[in-house]
């Protein structure tokens, strides 16, 4: 019980007082998981954002899960992950109850409205790092390519687009393995 | 079953956003289209605060969209939904599957879907720059001059070396308060 309890506790912790999740989140979980509770070892760690990079979800919760599941088995990982989102439930709901409350505010709107550009400015940002990061190759500028343009120009839903380009990813890997096969 | 339906749309993001925060902006953009849960100009709000307080960007927006649509109440709700099928998932690859990211066509099938990915991110920046950028007046859409300068002026700012490490936070912070100050 006393483990549990540490694992939603630590979790926690960490929700609470990391900005942004994702990568900006790993020396938060390097010190509380490696270094103060010696949970898991920094490989473990590293390994587990490799398999948060190809699963569904939020990285963090992943990260969550997995450590718990491994310290407690399945009512572990779901204690972590509860950990990790309740500081985002509690503080998010303030807020946006407290913004509710003034809306009407012209102060408020102003700010607001400048906001605006700099969540465009933010956003362009990101665009341009992940297609640093995933544009690695010819085949994958062209994956994304038509993604773009199936996205941009047609109404076909958004996830058959992500089930398309992984069935394509495969395609490739077994187009370049029977190539490889029959120089041998 | 408002409150379902709310828990199905975001166990379908959780699912389906692959690559933590940023990969859920695409979905709930989608959302405004069926639900009359918040706008696409409310969206920006929720991108800059969910930014700026802590906690896994990713999450914060679920609960930031949820308590927009069904309150308290729904912020949980949606929260829950986003990271459920993360937990699913990864106790099963934690339990039955060792070395699941080293697997050649795991590894293929996230190849292909990185770069689609980043499409779907890239489209859906550009529907909120529009939004945020460009009034609508009388079915025609009018430059907001006074947000686009804004918007060019931070983009090259947060490009310049010395200013890179600097938090969202900060940016968004600047924006709100020109926004003030400048009447925008």
């Amino acid at each position: 019980m006393s483990r549990l309890r540490d694992l939603y506790f630590t979790f926690m912790r960490i929700g609470g007082l990391t900005f942004g999740g994702g990568l900006s989140m790993l020396p938060m979980l390097k010190y509380e998981l490696v270094e103060k509770k010696g949970w898991v070892s920094e490989e473990e760690l590293l390994d587990c954002y490799a398999i948060g990079q190809c699963t569904p979800g939020i990285i963090a919760v992943n990260t969550a899960t997995y450590v718990g599941y491994k310290k407690r088995g399945v009512i572990g990982g779901i204690a972590a992950t509860l950990g990790m989102i309740t500081p985002s439930i509690v503080i998010i709901t303030a807020v946006a109850a407290f913004l509710a409350q003034f809306m009407d505010n012209p102060w408020l709107q102003h700010a607001l409205m400048g906001v605006r550009a700099v969540v465009c400015a933010l956003m362009l940002n990101t665009v341009i790092t992940l297609a640093r990061k995933s544009l690695v190759s010819l085949v994958s500028a062209v994956i994304c390519l038509i993604a773009f343009l199936l996205a941009m120009f047609t109404p076909i839903p958004l996830v058959v687009i992500v089930i398309l380009a992984g069935v394509a990813g495969i395609f490739m890997e077994i187009l370049r393995a029977g190539k490889m096969g029959k120089e041998d | 079953m408002e409150y379902l339906i709310l828990f199905w749309e975001f166990f379908k993001i959780g699912l389906f956003a692959v690559g933590g925060g940023p990969a859920t902006i695409p979905y709930l953009m989608k959302l405004p289209e069926t639900y009359d849960w918040f706008t696409m100009e409310e969206l920006t709000s929720m991108i800059a605060i969910s930014e700026s307080t802590p906690g896994p960007l990713g999450l914060n927006m679920a609960t930031y969209a949820g308590f927009s649509a069904l309150g308290v109440g729904g912020g949980l709700v949606a929260s829950i939904g986003l990271v459920f099928p993360s937990v699913v998932v990864i106790t099963l690859i934690a339990k039955f599957l060792t070395n699941f990211s080293e697997n050649t066509y795991v590894k293929a099938a996230f190849g292909g879907i990185r770069p689609a990915v980043t499409a779907l991110i890239a489209v859906a920046v550009y529907s909120l720059c529009r939004v945020s950028l460009f009034r609508e007046v009388g079915g025609q859409w009018v430059p907001a001059g006074k947000t686009i300068v804004l918007t060019i002026i931070l983009f090259l700012l947060m490009n310049v070396k010395a200013l890179k490490k600097l938090h969202p936070a900060f940016w968004i912070l600047l924006a709100a308060i020109i926004g003030i100050v400048f009447r925008f």
